[in-house]
């Protein structure tokens, strides 16, 4: 590109990306074959990964980055864009990402942290990212921090959609204090939720984030979908619950048609007719502490 | 204004209609077709809004609404499905504007950028082009007029009601094209109020 105008891998370029992908389903895939069957079914991206989450909570042990011939063979074998993992804190995993091409990097509380005190500068790539949050100030701090879409963290691998929801309400409803609060207020609340104070006041006027508001962490049907949506979710990331249920090709069709028409319910109701199983699924209050994926990062 | 809203950046388009006190109606199913004076597909996945489409049979519909001379302005992935080929691909579409594209054809997410786009009837002041992934038009038909090069490469079209932009006005505040396209749709009305009357 000759042209001395042209800039590459700008900020609204990052975030014009995560817009693109708004009103849509982001769906994780472990093989070529996944990828395949998720583009057919309307995914808008795909999460290549080595293991889903619910396969990560199984495995146990150290979890990390996918193998990159993994993540360039899914890259070659679909059209829409490719995400995948880097752990919290772990630069040098998102530095060769950014150099196989992927299109997002997730820095994942899904993957086991490599640094428990910092995250990544995400200003200082060239890729976008995206991370995840539990509340508002979290959202912040990661937005402060350059990620160009911010997802709720939920509790992934669960199939039990209550952290995506607990997490969800809890953005939005901190947005709307802020909007209701007078200005004077605005420092100390940036003080007690650790939020940069510029990204307090925008939210204090516009009343939404700077950058998509996306749900992730354990959605597992279609009426999943429609409820994180209404609940103000701009799109929706499903992990294990497609390719852990009985029909991984009829639900991921069911999620995306469910996904657009979220608010009419007798489409979502007409999609989840006869799907089958949803994947296994787990209750987060039996979770120990150490086993939450979402207490992970700050 | 029709916004198509099957997936994608349709909430752009609005804030920018918004910006120019047009009002705005999501399209997700024919019905939502009845009454609007032009229709604006967004950006998003091509591959993803392309089989919603044909789900709900939209796809019938605006292809017989343009052909009732329903005016569409595409952007990006809105582009690549308004034209009738697309390179190495035989995905859905709605096959109205005689053109070949190829998709994601600067590269991937990494090789986005800026740039300025000149137009020249939209005024001297480039157009600043944000282009995500983005196509461009590798041919045009005899009907299709080129409206922007960028390093040679066709990036705006117009053929008659129909325009398409492989980059994302709706994501600055510039908008001109926008405007333009209104004028479009206003035209459209006033020779169907003009056809109805004589």
């Amino acid at each position: 590109m000759g042209n001395i105008d042209t800039v590459k891998s700008t900020w609204r370029n990052k975030v014009g990306l995560a817009e693109m992908l708004k009103g849509g389903v982001i769906m994780d895939v472990v093989t070529v074959e996944h990828a395949t069957i998720a583009e057919e079914a309307g995914a808008c991206a795909v999460m290549a990964l080595e293991r889903v989450p619910a396969d990560i909570r199984a495995t146990g042990g150290v979890a990390r980055m996918s193998d990159p011939r993994l993540i360039k063979e899914i890259m070659a074998a679909v059209s829409i864009p490719v995400m995948a993992k880097a752990r919290i804190g772990h630069f040098a995993e998102a530095q060769l990402l950014e150099s196989l091409g992927v299109d997002f990097i997730d820095e994942s509380e899904v993957l086991t942290p490599a640094d428990e005190e910092y995250h990544i500068n995400k200003h200082a790539f060239s890729v976008p990212f995206v991370c995840g949050c539990r509340n508002l100030g979290e959202a912040l701090r990661r937005i402060g921090e350059g990620a160009a879409m911010i997802r709720t963290k939920g509790e992934a691998g669960t199939g039990n959609v209550v952290e995506a929801v607990r997490h969800m309400r809890a953005v939005m409803g901190g947005m709307r204090r802020l909007q209701a609060m007078p200005e004077e207020e605005l420092m100390t609340a940036a003080k007690e939720m650790g939020a940069p104070y510029d990204l307090v006041c925008e939210i204090h006027r516009t009343g939404r984030l700077p950058v998509p508001n996306f749900s992730a962490g354990g959605i597992a049907t279609p009426a999943d979908a429609s409820l994180m949506r209404q609940l103000g979710a701009e799109a929706i990331f499903v992990g294990s619950g497609i390719f852990k249920s009985a029909n991984p090709a009829a639900r991921a069709k069911a999620i995306v048609t469910a996904n657009t028409y979220y608010d009419k319910p007798e489409v979502v109701a007409e999609v989840s007719e006869g799907l089958g199983d949803a994947m296994f699924s787990i209750d987060v209050r039996k979770l120990d502490e150490e086993d939450r994926m979402a207490s992970r990062g700050w | 204004m029709g916004v198509l809203a099957l997936q994608g950046a349709y909430a752009a388009h609005r804030a920018m209609l918004e910006t120019l006190h047009v009002e705005t109606r999501w399209v997700r199913e024919p019905s939502d077709l009845n009454g609007v004076v032009g229709l604006i597909i967004p950006g998003g996945e091509s591959t993803t809004i392309g089989k919603l489409l044909v789900r709900e049979g939209l796809d019938v519909a605006i292809r017989e609404a343009v052909h009732d001379g329903l005016p569409v302005f595409g952007t990006c992935a809105g582009m690549i499905l308004m034209a009738s080929r697309i390179v190495g691909s035989e995905q859905p579409r709605l096959g109205v504007l005689d053109v070949t594209v190829a998709r994601n054809a600067f590269g991937r997410q990494v090789d986005s950028f800026e740039a300025n786009i000149d137009i020249r009837r939209y005024g001297a002041t480039p157009i600043r082009g944000v282009f995500i992934r983005a196509p461009y038009v590798v041919d045009v038909g005899p009907g299709v007029q080129v409206l922007a090069r960028y390093n040679e490469r066709v990036v705006a079209v117009q053929q008659n009601r129909l325009l398409a932009a492989a980059f994302h006005p709706e994501l600055t505040t510039d908008n001109r094209m926008h405007r333009a396209f209104l004028d479009v749709c206003l035209g459209a009305q006033r020779d169907r109020n003009g056809s109805t009357d004589g």
